[in-house]
């Protein structure tokens, strides 16, 4: 008897095998091409915010500009400087008597539809409108120039003017909250989980629940903390600290999940080197197994930071998405914080905002990964075998 | 006096007595007074328990005034509060440190309580999700005291403008396109996430080069850190006309507010879950069980679908429970995307909404906090919290009662 090998059935099932290893690394690649294509539209779509239109004008200071802006410059181009520069020459003057009668020429803030047609993006601007500023442009007296506006300006309702600096020093504001209440929180759960539970009903029940808040959906956290933090314990609405509180009750599981891989690491050997040496459970744990198993748990920190940062949903339920101009004095002040900024631009009807929403979201991002690539480069760096 | 000066002045009082309370107790601990006895523990120690005697009557009289202030009960006068929390200070420190002899076991009773604080850090974590559920319960409560619960689940139509002042509210909270909008997008958001997160499963661990994997991983997480504000963004600025146009490229009509455009950018977001935890469950599979499988003359795909994947099975089938229950309770992409229409169909292409979509739409309007709109999210929100609680059960039971030991 021989074995007569069917080749047909082989040749098959090789190209079977061939094709699901092409499946696997497709559904890579694509998943890959995603993140590609995603980042790619992102930024291109940013870019252009990071510009922004100046016109160079004659304002010329006089009693009527006192009442309104516009009287101190050109009529055909005081429709194309912005507003928010025009209703700044009053207060100009006011404080500054001395200017009236006077004129200068100087680079000033063009409004939006301006902004969008030196661009070449569409817009609103009348044919006359487009002509003075091609005009204009010709004899050198309109350019793009780098958008410092936006990252020291706050809320705007006008698009030349809105910046993310508020929304910035909010999101400063929640997260340093949010990490002084979960940090230590997270770190004591864990440390009391892994050294010195016992092993009863409730410390399963702990456990499983931890895992179970690590689950639920962050909407939810934002229900609980508009009906503990506001309603009951009275704490301001839209503050960054009722943010900051949700934020933590959230970034908990996280914080004590990593704490408690980071502490599970560590050998015992090195727990019962420090015992047979007379320290005490807690002493152990103070000087053995936190300053060991430090670089863990700071890497679970910034990973759960890193989410809380860009957390949208909850914040929206306890009032972070009003418009908040500018940045918050206090953490009992309202405020607002990056992600809520991104989402009233996106919903804004003007078109001068979509790029605003997308340099907003670079920002963003540029946070987020600055973030889990410390955390990344800090779990490599401390990385140890025992 | 406003809050924040109350805390400054606190801090100003408590801290220095603290200080002075360590070193007072560690001074004693070196007084002639007990020359030639041993004390039990360290001077250090000492210290530490004349803080905690210091600080902890101030500490729980901050507590009850707290508490006082919350109920309604007393207003406390900020003023009285700070100074009676001061003296309970300092009358803390002078029998703390007073009490510092010898036979006092500082040690121990300064662990002991370190340990019980501990141990109440651990239970914040079982009060939040006590909080969650009777905070959601009781305001759903009030919901269903105005609306009938059984026409809450079985009604079709959804349309809470109608309940303004006075109308009547049965028939307009029937929650059942709802649930069909956000089936509809989590099914949608499987059907993408699930292949692709499964063979990148596969691909990181049975076939990349350690190389390959260095890179793939850590983009992967990238996707998984991305905020879902960004993704919401991308999926109504630029998938929505993407996905009209190849609509209409097929001949069909699909509204700018589709439920497929935030389904397949939900997809996206959940790939890496999925990914990440097949991946931990299939490496973990142990290797002499492809190598059977390889040695008996299976091809590589072959032992990995009928030897490793039927092994890692329950940790696989416990990811996708964790993905739908993500998928379910994720807003934000649906917030921007999906639109606001309540709509019962089975078309995709249509507009629909979903049941955190109600929640944040209940919330932003601008009823007062007391209507039945605002109150219908606390009951959407309980059935939200009923449902992601099922299903994370679920998932650990299918991974404790299925989990296979190799040894």
């Amino acid at each position: 008897m021989s074995f007569t090998p069917d080749h047909k059935h082989l040749k098959r099932r090789a190209n079977r095998d061939r094709r699901f290893r092409i499946y696997s690394y497709s559904a890579i690649m694509l998943a890959g091409a995603f993140l590609v294509f995603f980042f790619a539209d992102i930024v291109s779509t940013a870019w252009s915010a990071f510009e922004q239109a100046e016109l160079r004008v004659e304002v010329s200071y006089n009693e009527e500009a006192l009442e309104m802006g516009d009287y101190a410059l050109d009529e055909d181009v005081s429709y194309l400087v912005s507003r928010g520069f025009t209703r700044l020459i009053p207060n100009m003057i006011r404080k500054d008597r001395q200017l009236i009668g006077t004129s200068e020429e100087k680079w000033v803030l063009a409004d939006s539809e301006v902004d969008q047609y030196l661009k070449g993006k569409p817009n609103r601007l009348h044919k006359n409108e487009r002509k003075l500023v091609d005009k204009m442009r010709a004899e050198g007296r309109a350019r793009l120039a780098f958008n410092t506006g936006f990252f020291i300006n706050g809320d705007s309702k006008l698009p030349e003017m809105a910046g993310i600096a508020a929304a910035a020093v909010g999101s400063f504001y929640v997260l340093l909250i949010t990490l002084a209440f979960s940090f230590p929180l997270g770190v004591a759960t864990a440390i009391y989980l892994e050294e010195f539970a016992p092993d009863n009903r409730l410390m399963q029940i702990i456990e499983v629940n931890i895992n179970n808040l690590a689950a639920i959906p962050s909407i939810l956290f934002g229900l609980l903390g508009l009906s503990i933090f506001i309603n009951f314990m009275g704490v301001p609405r839209s503050s960054a600290l009722v943010g900051g509180l949700t934020l933590s009750l959230m970034t908990l599981p996280v914080i004590i999940i990593s704490t408690r891989a980071a502490i599970l690491a560590i050998p015992d050997s090195i727990r019962e080197g420090a015992l047979a040496l007379g320290a005490t459970r807690w002493q152990m744990v103070m000087t053995n197994v936190l300053p060991l198993s430090l670089p863990g748990i700071l890497t679970g920190t910034i990973i759960g930071l890193a989410r809380a940062i860009g957390e949208t949903a909850p914040l929206m339920i306890v009032g972070m998405m009003a418009y908040i101009p500018e940045a918050p004095e206090g953490v009992v002040s309202a405020t607002t914080v990056l992600p809520a900024q991104i989402y009233t631009w996106s919903s804004d009807s003007m078109r001068a905002f979509t790029e605003r929403t997308s340099a907003g979201i670079i920002v963003l991002l540029a946070v987020m990964l600055l973030m889990n690539g410390v955390a990344i480069y800090m779990r490599n760096k401390y990385e140890t075998k025992w | 006096m406003t809050t924040g000066t109350v805390l400054l002045y606190l801090f100003c009082g408590l801290v220095p007595l603290s200080v002075v309370a360590y070193f007072l107790a560690t001074k004693r601990t070196y007084s002639v007074k007990f020359e030639g006895e041993t004390f039990h523990s360290t001077p250090g120690s000492y210290g530490w328990y004349a803080i905690v005697c210091t600080l902890s009557p101030a500490l729980l009289a901050s507590f009850v005034a707290a508490v006082l202030q919350l109920t309604g009960l007393v207003e406390v006068p900020a003023t009285a509060l700070l100074a009676v929390i001061l003296t309970l200070a300092a009358a803390g420190l002078w029998l703390g440190v007073l009490t510092v002899k010898p036979s006092l076991k500082a040690r121990s009773l300064v662990e002991g309580l370190i340990v019980k604080m501990l141990f109440v850090a651990s239970l914040v974590s079982i009060f939040t999700t006590i909080g969650i559920v009777l905070s959601v319960t009781f305001e759903a409560m009030k919901f269903f005291d105005v609306v009938n619960i059984w026409d809450f689940v079985t009604g079709t139509t959804w349309n809470p403008d109608e309940a303004v002042a006075g109308r009547d509210v049965q028939g307009v909270f029937g929650s059942i396109p709802l649930f069909a909008g956000t089936f509809m997008i989590t099914a949608i958001a499987m059907v993408v996430a699930v292949p692709i997160g499964l063979f990148s499963a596969i691909c990181m661990s049975e076939y990349a080069s350690p190389a390959f994997r260095k890179v793939a991983k850590p983009a992967l997480e990238i996707l998984a850190g991305i905020p879902t504000v960004v993704y919401g963004f991308f999926a109504a600025i630029t998938v929505s006309p993407l996905v009209v146009h190849a609509a209409e490229y097929f001949g069909l009509q699909a509204d700018y507010t589709n439920a497929l455009s935030p389904g397949l950018v939900m997809g996206v977001m959940i790939i890496p879950l999925i990914s990440s935890l097949s991946d931990d469950v299939i490496s973990s599979v142990p290797n002499s069980l492809r190598e059977g499988s390889l040695a008996m003359g299976a091809y590589r795909s072959e032992s990995i679908k009928s030897v490793v994947l039927p092994a890692a099975l329950p940790g696989i089938v416990s990811a996708f429970l964790l993905a739908v229950s993500r998928a379910v309770g994720e807003t934000m992409i649906v917030v921007m995307a999906a639109g606001l229409r309540a709509n019962l169909t089975w078309n995709p292409l249509e507009g629909m909404t979903t049941v955190t979509v109600r929640i944040v739409d209940a919330f932003t309007g601008d009823q007062a906090f007391d209507s039945p709109e605002t109150l219908s999210a606390f009951g959407l929100g309980l059935v939200l919290l009923v449902v992601t609680l099922l299903l994370n059960i679920l998932s650990l039971v299918v991974i404790r009662r299925f989990r296979q030991q190799y040894e």
